[in-house]
């Protein structure tokens, strides 16, 4: 029988359920077969073309998903697109763990951790409307429960009746792979028993409008396919993408209790700041998180088998992070970056590839980068893999995130058998 | 607006805002037990009449109101003064 009352041994956690909406489908089977046809999810934003400042009219937006009848107004009414996909995505996988309807949802054993950039972009508006004409048009009493940073995390709490703690983990490209973190130590430290982890962000402008005023987007208006290119040569920025991805995360004897499918181990989360610049990646924290998500899993580096790379396609970050990378594992590690597919889907990306390099992992197959013809000379020696992805065998992989303001988060997954 | 107008007014909102079934709309249908309508649909529903009749409405106003008919009692009530 769990019980967290003093719980003062480290509790072992495991990932009982993956649930996503993603740009290339909805489960492992569609998404894992496209990644094998190495299939881009990046198109032409034709609805974009109005706005005539932003250069790069580039998205990865999710595929069309349809919402049970659950989802009415009552149970909608304060959530905007990003609050549907986090809740869609938190109730695919809570049916994939077994505990949709479970009684430790209700029963304060149960949290949530997670997280997206922002809320959603439409309420947003109506409160900047006001501030310019000083009329409350378009504004009603849920206007500021859909535009919230934690928007997604308490109308998941609503929705399922969530009774444990709440951890908004909106961070922006590190939301989704805190959330996994924050969820992983809440566990570990006996606190929760499940929680519910992850992170989502819905398609607007306005994040492309962000990267590009910094010059971070790319522009290959005209070959939509052919970008992001991660560690490319040719690389000339990133494109956002959209989604939600939530994993379950479970104490291993709680999961065992019930018999539940387990489908990793989380051993390790490092989480570090750099503290020196708004935007400007450092190698150096970025390769000491890596090793403290090795320290805490008591694993070298020797022992990681596969680097999952947050692989944004910028041109500083892809060579800060490539060094990080080799300066910690100092060989050249198996990496490759799903941003080649997905875009950057900023909130997302952290649960989004957790949950699919736990998948690589269980399959023995890990997906090729795609787009990268020629490694850019400034990136850092590593096994990058490339063509019809690697047939590979590993115990333990890593997946890295990394954000604006210099937060960089390192996660380390084992294999369960 | 006649007393019938501002009826199905209120009954439109009621179908088309908040998803009601307009079979349970009717004059002594309970907003809450009922109509399973809560605080926050009542704000809502004083942001939607305010914009129908173009009169400022004070949670005051509908002190007291349990049914369909006395919310229609209270825009009737509105509608006689003038506009804000």
């Amino acid at each position: 029988m769990w019980s967290a009352a003093g719980a003062s041994v480290s509790r072992r956690v495991v990932v009982t359920g993956f649930g996503g909406i993603t740009a290339l489908g909805h489960d492992w089977k569609s998404i894992g077969a496209r990644l094998r046809a190495r299939e881009s999810g990046v198109k032409f934003m034709q609805e974009w073309a109005s706005f005539a400042d932003i250069s790069s009219k580039l998205a990865a937006p999710v595929q069309p998903y349809e919402l049970p009848p659950n989802y009415n107004r009552k149970s909608m009414r304060s959530m905007g697109p990003v609050a549907v996909m986090s809740t869609r995505a938190t109730e695919l996988a809570l049916e994939d763990a077994g505990l949709l309807g479970d009684p430790v949802l209700k029963s304060g054993r149960t949290g949530i951790a997670y997280g997206a950039c922002a809320g959603s972009a439409e309420p947003t508006v109506a409160f900047g409307r006001m501030a310019v004409t000083g009329k409350l048009q378009g504004v009603t009493s849920n206007t500021y429960m859909q535009m919230m940073s934690h928007t997604g995390a308490v109308n998941i709490s609503v929705f399922f009746g969530i009774t444990g703690r709440v951890i908004p983990s909106s961070s922006a490209c590190t939301s989704g792979s805190q959330a996994i973190g924050f969820a992983f130590e809440t566990i570990k430290y006996g606190k929760q028993a499940v929680m519910i982890a992850g992170g989502a962000e819905e398609l607007s402008v306005g994040p492309t409008a962000v990267f590009d005023t910094l010059f971070a987007t790319s522009r290959r208006n005209d070959a939509p396919t052919t970008t992001p290119r991660p560690f490319d040569k040719k690389r000339d920025g990133l494109v956002v993408g959209e989604g939600a991805c939530t994993l379950i995360l479970e104490d291993l004897e709680h999961a065992k209790a019930r018999g539940a499918p387990i489908h990793a181990e989380v051993v390790g989360f490092g989480c570090n700041s750099d503290g020196a610049h708004i935007t400007q990646p450092q190698v150096e924290t970025m390769g000491l998180v890596m090793q403290l998500a090795l320290q805490d899993a008591n694993l070298k580096a020797a022992d990681i088998g596969y680097v999952n790379a947050h692989g944004t396609a910028t041109d500083r970050g892809d060579v800060a992070e490539s060094i990080a990378t080799q300066t910690v594992f100092g060989r050249k590690i198996p990496i490759s970056a799903l941003k080649s597919y997905f875009g950057h889907t900023l909130g997302a990306c952290g649960s989004l590839e957790a949950w699919l390099s736990i998948e690589m992992m269980r399959e023995d197959w890990f997906a090729p980068t795609i787009n990268l013809d020629e490694l850019d000379p400034n990136c850092a020696e590593l096994d990058y893999i490339v063509g019809d992805g690697r047939k590979l065998s590993v115990e333990h992989i890593i997946s890295n995130n990394f954000a604006f303001g210099g937060i960089n988060t390192s996660l380390v997954f084992k294999r369960w058998q | 607006m006649a007393t019938l107008d501002v009826y199905e007014m209120l009954k439109n909102t009621l179908v088309e805002q908040f998803e009601i079934d307009p079979a349970k709309v009717t004059p002594e249908a309970r907003l809450l037990e009922d109509l399973d309508l809560d605080s926050i649909d009542a704000v809502d529903m004083i942001i939607k009449l305010q914009e129908i009749t173009g009169r400022k409405v004070s949670p005051e106003d509908f002190k007291g109101v349990r049914t369909v008919g006395d919310v229609q009692k209270v825009i009737e009530k509105l509608l006689a003064n003038p506009p804000a």
